[in-house]
Formats: C-alpha cells, structure tokens, sequence
C-alpha cells in the first residue's frame, strides 16, 4: 500500500473495492424499496387527484405539492430526528428509504396524472357502454393503458432517485458516499475514494437511460 | 425555539440560501445556453463534446460532485475553493446540464424553415442563433427552467453538508442547541416552500411577459433587445407582419418545449 503523496494512488482504490461493493449493495437496495413505495404511493395520490370530491383532492394536492416544493435532505432530517421523538423507531436505512419513496411519490403521481389523462375519453366511455364497474373500468381498461405510457418516464424518476441515494449519508446509511466518507477518513485520501463512487455513478446512470429511451421507443407511439 | 436563534441563524440561512440559488442558477445558465447551443453546432466534434458534458454532469449526483469539488480538486490539481464557491460550482454545473437539454429542445423546437429563412437572408451562424432562433426559444424555455430553479433552490440544502449556513444548515444547528426538532424542521420546510411558490410566481410573470412580448421580430442588429424589454407586439411590428418579414420569425406554429419536462411535472429527463 502506498498512500503517499502521489495524486492518486491505486492501492487506495484497490483497498476500498470491498467497502465498495458493500455500499452498492446498500444503494440498491434503497433504490429497489423506495421505488416500490414511491410507484404504489404516487399511484394513490394520483387515483386521490381524480376522487370525486374536492375534500380528498385539494388536502391531496397540497400534501403532494408542499413535499415536491421543499428539499428531500430536509424531509430526510425531519423524518430521521422528529419520528423518535413521537415514539416510531425505525432504523436509519428504513427511515431514508421511506423518506426517498415518499418524496419521489409525488413525482410519480404527476407522471401517472399524465398517463391517466393521456387515455382517450372514448375508453371512458366505452367502459360505462360495457357496464363495467368503477374498480374494473380502473383495472382493466384505464391503468394498463396508463402504465404503458407511463414506464419510460417513472424509469427517469428511479435513475433521479439513484442520485439522490447519497443523501442518506447524512443520517449514517452505509451507501456508497458514506462508504467513502469511513474509508477516506482512515486513510485521508478522498481522492480515489470519491472518484471512485462518482465514476460508477455516471456508469450506472447513463446506460440506464440509453435504456430507458430505447424502451420509450417502444413502448410510447 | 428561542428568538436570538432565530436571528442569529435563521433569517441569515434564508439570505445565504436566497444568494446561492442565484449564483447557482446564473452559472447554470451560462453553462446550460453554451452547451445548448453546442449541442446544436454544425460541427460533429462540438456536438459531441457537447453531448459528453451532458451526461457526465446529468449522470452524476450533485452531492457527490460537490464533495468531490471541495474535497478531491484541491488533491488533484491544487484548487482550493472556499465552500460557498465550490457548491455554487457544483450546482452550476450540474444544473447546467440539465438546462442545457432545455434550451437544445427548445432550440430544436423552433421550425427548421426558421433556420431556412436566416440562410436565405444570409445571416452568419451567430447572426442566425441571436436574431432568429434565440428569440422564439427563449420564451418557450421559461417554464422548464422554472421547474429547474425550483430544483436548484431545493438543491441548494446540499450545501449544509460542506456546513454553509444556509437555512438546512440553520435548523440543523438550531435542532442541536435547542432539541426541538419537529418544530425547526417544520419551519424550515415551510420557509423552502414559501421560496419555492415566490419563485414560481415570479416565473410566471417573466412567462406572461415573454409571451406579450414573443412575435416582435429584431431588426437585424438588434438582437433580443425587444424580447428582453418585453414590449407587447407593436403597430410597427404587424406592418412588418404583413409584408411577411416576420414569418421568419413566425411563432404560431412553436410546440410548447415545456412538454419535455412539463408532462412529467418537471424534471422528468432527470
């Protein structure tokens, strides 16, 4: 191990691929959940926003506004200190997923919004010609339709959240940037570290969204 | 929450967090107009590295830039920024990226005949961006940017990371001296909020300038100045008009480049 004054030192970088890798394993895993929590909960908040009273979509639209309008670090920290202090315990991993899920939940809403009414009215129509009930005119005619439209975009919301994951280091949660954070404190060099999880974060991020814009070829026409 | 915490750092946090979102979104706007009209040059080489900055900066998390311009820029090449500059930077330039698919969308949005139009008039390249296409597009670009200075103003919480005492920062501090945590973080996500609607709101009256403003084709020579005044469309311009000199300018038939972020609800290329 050389972790002297060269610039950049491949010892360093070689001794921090194990932490490394642990880190990634951490990262997806928030990613996985908090996606799952934001595609479901947005969906709500999308299915609230058409409610037939005003009672449920103008507390919805408020909620979900004032939570897109104010920053997820701070939503993070709110959930994080003020959760304890009402007696909900939950581990700092737990915490930041829900915390990550629920603010991208309001994305995902407007996303859904603009799948729901990208379908045509004639559907609609069609649905009450069958008699179809209101949950299956939902289920069976109206969401398929949607969600087809709709899977490249909520795909730029899970690489945006990928993005925000490093956020959780504030609170502790042992993702790559807190990975690197330990490790460059023991060995005081930030360099390869921090390279090392910015460099895998643009590879993780740009073939996702070559991905994503292949698949939005297919599926949106 | 006592009151000499508030003063001492709060009302601070909001100026310092009202300071950086400008430096930030001006940077970014620099960086955003030149990599967007990079991306639009004729030259295959500039296009590219165009394209590169694009998703390298778009690729990587703001956080994780910023750490790495405060931390490892000094290892590497000896630039030591203070922490103010170092964020203002790595949000500039992260949200520069993404500014930069704005204004290349809404560049591609103006109709090809426009461009045409300028050849025609043998306008230079320059003449051609700044006379013709730059005025039809600038206004179709506000309502996404609006979307990305609301992003930026929350991004700017980042920044109590590198312990900048903007308004995150000042809770945090205020949480650690005081224990009321519910109380301090409520505030404070109601103050990001407040700037966030003021924000949007001023936007939304630059918009409505915009476009009472949008339809006045410069002169040659005068460049965005009538778009900048945002004077509404004057008689002079619609005799203009009908001699068909403003058809090269001709702005009915733009789609709304909002559309690229706007159906997602901003942000949606992120």
């Amino acid at each position: 191990m050389n972790h002297g004054t060269d610039k950049w030192d491949w010892g360093a970088v070689a001794d921090f691929m194990p932490h490394f890798w642990d880190g990634v394993l951490v990262t997806l895993q928030v990613l996985a959940l908090g996606s799952l929590i934001s595609f479901s909960v947005g969906l709500l908040w999308a299915l609230a926003f058409r409610a037939p009273t005003r009672f449920i979509r103008w507390p919805v639209g408020l909620i979900t506004e004032f939570i897109r309008n104010t920053p997820l670090l701070v939503q993070l920290f709110f959930l994080f200190f003020v959760l304890p202090e009402w007696n909900i315990q939950f581990s700092a991993e737990t915490t930041g997923t829900i915390a990550i899920g629920l603010h991208y939940s309001t994305y995902t809403a407007q996303v859904y919004r603009a799948g729901i009414e990208a379908v045509p009215v004639g559907q609609w129509e069609a649905a009450k010609a069958l008699s179809l009930s209101y949950p299956r005119t939902w289920t069976a005619v109206i969401l398929p339709q949607a969600i087809r439209r709709v899977v490249p975009a909520l795909g730029n919301y899970v690489i945006a959240m990928l993005k925000d994951t490093p956020l959780l280091a504030s609170i502790g949660v042992l993702e790559l940037l807190q990975r690197s954070r330990l490790e460059a404190a023991q060995t005081f060099q930030y360099t390869e570290a921090l390279t090392v999880v910015g460099v895998a974060f643009i590879l993780i991020a740009y073939p996702s969204s070559l991905l994503l814009r292949a698949l939005e070829r297919r599926l949106v026409r | 929450m006592t009151a000499g915490l508030w003063e001492h750092w709060v009302l601070p946090g909001i100026w310092i967090t009202i300071q950086l979102t400008l430096y930030s979104a001006a940077l970014a706007t620099v960086v955003a107009f030149a990599v967007g009209m990079a991306r639009t040059h004729r030259l295959r080489v500039v296009r590219f590295f165009a394209a590169f900055y694009t998703e390298v900066f778009r690729g990587m998390s703001a956080l994780i830039l910023m750490f790495w311009i405060f931390f490892v820029l000094p290892q590497l090449a000896g630039w030591a920024l203070v922490p103010m500059w170092a964020a203002v930077l790595a949000l500039g330039l992260s949200y520069g990226a993404y500014g930069a698919e704005i204004v290349r969308g809404a560049l591609n949005a103006v109709a090809p005949a426009q461009r045409e139009a300028g050849v025609a008039l043998s306008f230079t390249p320059w003449q051609r961006m700044r006379l013709v296409l730059l005025p039809q597009a600038v206004p179709e670009m506000i309502p996404s940017f609006c979307n990305l200075l609301v992003e930026l103003l929350k991004g700017t919480a980042l920044v109590s990371l590198l312990g900048i005492g903007d308004v995150s920062f000042a809770a945090y501090l205020v949480r650690l001296a005081t224990t009321e945590s519910a109380q301090i973080y409520s505030i404070t996500l109601v103050i990001y909020f407040v700037l966030a609607f003021l924000l949007t709101r001023g936007m939304k009256v630059l918009e409505r300038k915009a476009k009472a403003g949008i339809g006045q084709f410069p002169e040659p020579g005068q460049g965005l100045g009538p778009w900048l005044r945002f004077r509404r469309p004057s008689a002079k311009s619609g005799e203009l008009s009908s001699t068909g000199v403003t058809d090269v300018a001709g702005v009915s038939g733009i789609t709304g480049v909002s559309g690229i972020t706007g159906a997602t609800g901003g942000g949606g290329a992120r």
